[in-house]
């Protein structure tokens, strides 16, 4: 009817909505699991709590967000197919959300045969996912950063999954895995790898786009990527079970790459154009300043003497909330808010052609409802690292960060219902002219 | 220089025009809005008019696509020319909310379709046009004094 120009290849809007919606369920999860648990959940990164805590962040609200994206981004901003976004979606989306609430549920109540489900479950849509997503990255026609990046974070996605189920197969009795170092070279991939790779290859093309900054150097991205590789392939040579002192030196080395990213990024977004306050802005902000305190923290404690200034029971803590919350939760709810108001329109806008023009973005999540949730998303993240120092605030800064994910969720489904509601008036314009 | 190159000038140039007119408009400084605003539409309108009427005849002559790339563009540049009007409109009556929210949007579909162009089309169209000074000089023609960053 209308012509399909804008978006000859992108997916229908329920692929990425159905994650992004299901995305902050997990941080509700997260935060109330914490609020349950008690102050000795973060007495250490290694109670069944804090494990599940993670997973349900990391399985759960940062993949649902990250694979729902990616859905969108790589035909848009890369040129690259989906096969049938639509059915895999489908697929991978509930075998992830089920599987990420299993894989916590066993973390919490031992590593039974459940847990084996969970596992399993994301180990098989991951698999499914990153052969049909891996397929359109390498035959993608476009060339540069981005799809460097995006390119090598799919490749440490599948080195993630595959030592995470080693990890869930020792953890269930399976013998000779040497655990601890298993799990560094784990969430090193996960992180540093899978995370961070794809924050830095849609940061290339998202930054300039929203707040008319200049371009990211092209030195940044070439170095950022095989920089991090070279560091994370180096680091697994600890897996045959013994960490050297050099260990350290190719973390560090890591860090440093990670800290320029985020030194370039709020060097850019300082030069920046437009001069309007933006929300996505700010949450950008919070979470470059998380990365650049991860780096320093992280250097502090792997270079010795070991700080003593802080009394902090166990620095992982204090650095697994800024690298969630701090970081991943304010990038990803940042770039949520431009993502659906702009799809919203795009989507609404090829459903009315030129006839009946939708409401802008603004109008699809009000300002203030997200300004005031970045607020609750700061004091929860305070209350959280505070919690790490002073245990009896542990309930409170869980139900926080529940809160925050809340509305969250509830901004984004405003969006949907102005999307449904427009998208209805859209049909009735439509059939009262049918012939 | 290659045939396009002031048109990637030009859109850096109109960036610069939006971030003035949505500065004052977001601030309520409606006198500055005023003028910044038209000066933005105008070289806005100006871009699009110089690409359908130069660039893309001479790319779907030199190349047979009519119903391709330039015919997204064309949509685009409607889309984005109603945009305009929703701004202009909130200008008229002193609204920031309806300003802010036509601008961000304008916004966020002119840089995916100028990245668009300019990783795709742009470098389409040099190389079907490398050799038409025609082109090359109409465009200059119609957007270089306008734009400081090209001279």
């Amino acid at each position: 009817m209308h012509p399909n120009l804008s978006f000859e290849q992108a997916p229908p809007i329920w692929v990425p909505y159905r994650f992004f919606l299901t995305a902050p369920l997990f941080g509700i999860a997260t935060g109330l699991l914490l609020a349950w648990s008690g102050p000795e959940a973060l007495a250490s990164r290694w109670t069944p709590a804090a494990l599940a805590l993670t997973h349900l962040m990391v399985a759960g609200f940062m993949l649902q967000a990250m694979c729902g994206a990616l859905l969108q981004f790589i035909p848009v901003a890369a040129g690259g197919n989906i096969w049938r976004p639509t059915l895999v979606a489908g697929v991978v989306h509930p075998m992830l959300a089920v599987g990420a609430a299993l894989l916590a549920g066993g973390f919490l109540a031992g590593p039974g045969p459940w847990f084996a489900v969970g596992a399993g479950l994301i180990v098989t849509a991951l698999s499914i996912y990153v052969v049909v997503v891996g397929i359109a990255l390498f035959r993608a026609p476009a060339r540069g950063a981005t799809i460097l990046a995006l390119r090598v974070a799919i490749a440490a996605l599948v080195v993630t999954y595959v030592l995470g189920f080693t990890l869930a197969q020792g953890l269930r009795g399976v013998g000779g895995i040497p655990l601890l170092e298993f799990t560094h070279v784990h969430a090193a991939w996960g992180l540093g790898g899978w995370a961070l790779l794809l924050l830095s290859g849609v940061s290339y093309y998202v930054v300039p786009m929203f707040q008319l900054t200049p371009a990211y150097p092209a030195w940044l991205g070439r170095l950022l990527p095989w920089t991090l590789l070279t560091a994370l392939l180096l680091w697994a040579t600890q897996l045959t079970g013994e960490a050297r002192a050099w260990h350290s030196w190719v973390l560090l080395a890591g860090l440093l790459a990670a800290g320029l990213f985020a030194l370039v990024t709020l060097r850019l977004q300082a030069q920046r154009r437009r001069r309007v306050p933006d929300v996505t802005l700010t949450f950008f902000r919070i979470g470059m300043a998380s990365l650049l305190v991860i780096v320093l923290a992280i250097a502090l404690i792997t270079v010795p003497p070991a700080p003593t200034f802080l009394p902090v029971r166990e620095w992982a803590v204090p650095i697994g909330i800024l690298t969630f919350v701090g970081l991943f939760v304010s990038v990803i709810t940042g770039m949520l808010y431009k993502i659906v108001p702009f799809l919203n329109w795009l989507h609404l806008q090829r459903l009315g052609g030129l006839t009946v023009f939708p409401p802008n973005m603004r109008d699809m999540i009000r300002e203030r409802a997200m300004v005031w949730q970045m607020r609750l998303h700061l004091a929860a993240l305070a209350a959280l690292l505070g919690a790490a120092t002073w245990p009896p605030l542990t309930a409170i800064a869980g139900l926080l960060f529940a809160a925050s994910c809340a509305w969250l969720e509830w901004n984004l489904l405003g969006g949907v219902r102005v999307y449904r509601t427009f998208r209805d008036r859209i049909r009735a314009v439509d059939a009262c002219h049918a012939p | 220089m290659s045939t396009t190159e002031v048109l990637h000038h030009h859109h850096k140039h109109c960036d610069q025009l939006f971030a003035d007119a949505e500065a004052a408009g977001v601030k309520g400084d409606w006198g500055a809005a005023v003028a910044d605003f038209t000066r933005f539409r105008d070289e806005l309108l100006a871009h699009f008019s110089t690409e359908e009427q130069v660039l893309f005849p001479a790319f779907e002559a030199a190349t047979g696509m009519v119903g391709g790339p330039t015919q997204m563009m064309r949509f685009e540049h409607a889309q984005m020319r109603e945009l305009l009007e929703q701004m202009q409109a909130a200008i008229d009556q002193r609204v920031r909310d309806p300003f802010a929210g036509a601008a961000e949007t304008l916004l966020v579909l002119m840089q995916q379709h100028n990245m668009k162009e300019e990783n795709i089309l742009y470098p389409m169209c040099d190389r079907t046009l490398a050799g038409s000074v025609d082109v090359a000089a109409g465009l200059r023609e119609r957007l270089e004094e306008k734009c400081p960053a090209s001279a």
